[in-house]
């Protein structure tokens, strides 16, 4: 049954405080949208529960980008346009604009948010990898105050997060310390644009020589929530990376994730592409060492 | 205070002409544009953002109108297919659709145009791989694609021919 908007409110406040209020008085009866490209979705084919909606689209206070020394800050209503288009996250986190470019088409990256991309919580977000690589904090904030949390903490099971129910994510915060790391990442899905991942791996490296000194991995799809692989890494750092090594890392891949069969794909090819893309970013980060 | 469940004032600047009218807030701006507004070109495929039928560009960004809420663009200045002719005379870029056979049975063609122009406003000399990303959003079941790139590669080349 398609939606009747005879049945929805929205508001739009235009401002943050004003937002907040409503949140803070009205707990849980209020549904925030951004640039609507998942939640319109529920709500044009009837399953869309939450009656009262409220507007965060454009919002000032969360729409920018602030490039501080130690850190760049993203407002959470940051499109996937703006990401893709600011120089310095172009330049120092390659595999956010990479996963930005990944995310649906230009007409849905020109709605769609980073914030909301985050709230959402789809295990299989195609830049949620990326967060988790940067040691991205959140800070979240409400009509009490703000906080600071690590992202890697902010999912707590399937569509499960820390936010309380007056809170909203204002900003995203990237510590700049990666600009001379090796990145690699690689989206598995039916065709780029628009498909959604079957699985998905971002990474980082870095070599003394041909000694391990930085290694993160972190794959969407084939987990409940976006996965760090902190033993596959924990057992490549300070070790020469030769064919042993990445061997290993492959079979400690795919022991650590929980990949589902579902209706893009099955539990048993997952772990055979995850494997295989860690063994492709390795072999990368390899070959780094020959190149100047 | 009017009542937040009931229908909003909505001022829009559509292909030039302001328009105001009444709706609810939820109410898609692709149903505005097509029922209240009358302004049939935008089509619906699959009425999840999956498809770009219903592409049109929203203060010079191009979106999916199936997926805003018409509030979301209170005030704000809205091109569709009707905007691109000239009166009677088509744009460089709806010519050379056609004459490289880019529209057939034309349901994804206003999207494909708009997503066209959008590229061409920011991009006036795309890259073949350009083009391709630009019309990814925009699914085609007639005419394979080639003749859809060739015709945005040819309309690039002719405004800056001539």
């Amino acid at each position: 049954m398609r939606a009747d908007p005879v049945d929805y409110e929205l508001l739009a406040p235009g401002n943050l405080p004003d937002v907040l209020s409503l949140l803070a008085h009205e707990p849980e009866t209020w549904l925030p949208i951004a640039g609507g490209t998942d939640l319109m979705v529920l709500y044009a084919s009837g399953r869309l529960s939450q009656k009262k909606l409220v507007s965060l689209w454009n919002l000032p206070e969360l729409r920018f980008i602030d490039v501080a020394d130690d850190e760049i800050r993203i407002g959470a209503g940051c499109t996937y346009t703006d990401i893709r288009n600011h120089p310095t996250i172009v330049h120092e986190f390659s595999l956010l604009t990479t996963a930005a470019r990944w995310t649906g088409s230009i007409a849905n990256q020109n709605r769609g948010t980073l914030g909301g991309n985050i709230v959402n919580a789809s295990p299989a977000a195609d830049s949620l990898p990326a967060l988790l690589i940067y040691e991205a904090d959140l800070i979240l904030v409400s009509a009490r105050g703000e906080r600071r949390v690590l992202y890697t903490t902010f999912h707590t099971g399937y569509k499960s997060s820390v936010l309380a129910p007056d809170e909203l994510i204002r900003a995203i915060c990237l510590p700049r310390h990666f600009a001379n790391h090796i990145s690699y990442s690689r989206k598995v899905g039916a065709r780029n644009a628009q498909a959604i991942s079957k699985v998905c791996l971002a990474a980082l490296g870095k070599l003394d020589r041909d000694t391990v000194t930085d290694v993160r991995i972190a794959i969407g799809s084939v987990a409940p929530v976006p996965l760090r692989l902190r033993s596959t890494e924990d057992a490549l750092k300070g070790k020469a990376i030769d064919s042993h090594a990445i061997a290993t890392a492959r079979s400690n891949a795919i022991a650590e994730i929980q990949p589902i069969d579902d209706i893009r794909s099955t539990a048993a090819y997952r772990a055979a592409v995850a494997g295989n893309l860690v063994v492709e970013f390795l072999n990368a980060l390899r070959e780094s060492i020959t190149r100047p | 205070m009017s009542d937040p469940r009931g229908p909003r004032e909505i001022s829009l600047t559509v292909n030039g002409q302001g328009k105001t009218l009444r709706a609810y807030p939820m109410e898609r701006l692709l149903d505005v544009l097509r029922q209240h507004l009358k302004l049939t070109g935008s089509k619906e495929g699959c009425g999840e953002g999956e498809c770009g039928a219903c592409a049109v560009i929203v203060d010079g960004a191009l979106v999916n109108s199936c997926l805003v809420p018409v509030l979301q663009v209170q005030n704000s200045t809205i091109v569709t297919i009707e905007g691109m002719a000239q009166s009677s005379r088509l744009s460089p870029l709806q010519k050379s659709f056609l004459d490289c056979g880019g529209a057939q049975c034309g349901i994804c063609t206003p999207g494909m145009i708009l997503a066209a122009h959008h590229l061409l406003s920011r991009v006036p000399r795309p890259s073949p791989e350009e083009i391709r990303e630009a019309l990814a959003g925009n699914l085609c079941r007639c005419t394979g694609y080639a003749q859809i790139c060739e015709g945005v590669a040819n309309a690039a080349n002719r405004e800056v021919l001539g």
